[in-house]
């Protein structure tokens, strides 16, 4: 089946199987692979992407799902080249250790600001409960998004 | 992971989903927000050839007022359930209970009804409703039927839900300023319950509810029955596990549970009596 998605701005086309899932269109189609699949199971967070302005686990949705839909992935947060100020506080925070989580660290910590732009250190720690970071880093995490939301 | 190869339809409509639904039969399978159903495909836990896309049924995403009780569309999102002003009003312990399912992510894609009509006796959303005595309005091929939700819940993963049926609403009746609680354990954020408790009170009446203390969510008419006698919170909270059949797991043998359901009911009724 066809499917049309708007990733990062630019609307594709692809052939699909049904069975497709969301972050293999991203990564094998779309050929962006910032996304990464971590467990594969919808608990750890790291394929989160924007759908239609809000985080979602793109292993747990399929490309079908998501036809006509608008995909933000960690490429397409940069302008001209310009991180983004969550990036920015990543970057200057040590929020990344290995940074495997990181795209997805940083699209649901996006996410969170979208919803609640000044959260508490708390509200930050239960607002990412659904990305693991496997360094353990945490409190870096924590620190970046405090500082993002607090520019 | 993948899931298997299945053939895949999108319904404008619950009448244009009912249709299809009933032409692929057994092996069909309705997907809304898909949190529950991709999980069981990727696994081969489930592995149906036919999946019948309702998530764009728009129609059915709502949160009505409807007099003594609320009315929520079976496609409303778990985020839209815990930010809704009319439910935080009005039947607060679900607001609540909502915003326990999974993590943001999750609660932005999973459904209401995905949720009731997935019946996991681990699921936060399914023992809520029975809790509050919720009745599920169902849609099949020659109309509506209502089923409440003490009836519905059938064994692990079996609802009364015919094959060619689709929950279409859940309502549930206001609680009129009742004390509540919602308990959860666990052992690491997101995971599903070990056990948990949906509970509310007001004087004489109450309902208590158990996750995963057996192959479906488990009402505890004991605790309630006991309390209705003027049982104190302490001695109806003995009778937690009364109506509840838990089962062994790689996190709790039987016994825990039964206790863990014992101590939570307990915390549960004295949060709600205060």
């Amino acid at each position: 089946m066809k499917v049309s998605i708007t990733i990062n701005g630019s609307a594709q086309s692809h052939d699909v199987e049904p069975r497709t899932l969301l972050v293999h269109y991203i990564r094998d189609q779309a050929k962006l692979t910032g996304t990464n699949i971590g467990c594969d199971t919808s608990s750890c967070g790291a394929c989160t992407v924007h759908l239609d302005g809000e985080a979602a686990k793109s292993c747990t949705i399929l490309a079908a799902q998501a036809d006509g839909g608008a995909v933000t992935t960690i490429e397409g947060l940069a302008i001209n080249g310009e991180m983004h100020p969550m990036q920015k506080a990543f970057m200057e925070n040590h929020g990344l250790q290995c940074g495997y989580c990181t795209p997805g660290m940083v699209m649901a910590a996006i996410g969170l600001l979208n919803e609640n732009p000044k959260p508490t250190d708390e509200e930050v720690r239960l607002g990412l409960e659904g990305n693991l970071c496997r360094c353990t880093g945490y409190h870096n995490i924590v620190k970046s998004v405090l500082a993002a939301a607090n520019k | 992971m993948i899931p298997a190869a299945f053939e895949y339809k999108r319904a404008g409509s619950a009448e244009e989903a009912i249709n299809l639904i009933g032409q692929y039969g057994d092996e069909a399978k309705f997907l809304a927000g898909g949190h529950s159903l991709i999980p069981l495909m990727k696994l081969r836990l489930a592995q149906p050839t036919m999946l019948v896309d309702i998530g764009r049924v728009k129609d059915l995403s709502y949160i009505k007022d409807a007099g003594d009780h609320i009315a929520i569309g079976a496609l409303t999102r778990h985020m839209d359930v815990e930010k809704s002003p009319v439910l935080s009003q009005h039947v607060p312990l679900l607001a609540h209970a909502a915003g326990y399912v999974g993590d943001a992510q999750v609660r932005h894609r999973g459904t209401i009804g995905g949720s009731i009509a997935h019946a996991d006796p681990a699921g936060d959303i399914p023992a809520t409703t029975l809790a509050l005595g919720a009745t599920y309005v169902v849609q099949g091929p020659n109309g509506k039927r209502e089923i409440a939700a003490k009836d519905f819940y059938k064994g692990f993963l079996e609802s009364a839900l015919a094959a060619d049926e689709m929950l279409v609403e859940i309502k549930v009746p206001k609680m009129n300023g009742a004390g509540w609680s919602f308990q959860k354990f666990n052992r690491r954020a997101v995971d599903w319950a070990i056990v948990g408790v949906a509970a509310w009170r007001n004087n004489g009446a109450s309902g208590v509810a158990l996750v995963n203390m057996g192959s479906t969510p488990v009402l505890a008419s004991a605790v309630s029955s006991a309390l209705a006698k003027g049982a104190s919170v302490a001695d109806a909270a003995a009778h937690a596990a009364d109506d509840a059949e838990p089962q062994a797991d790689l996190n709790a043998s039987v016994e825990y549970r039964t206790h863990l359901a014992k101590v939570l009911v307990r915390r549960a009724l004295e949060q709600a009596s205060k």
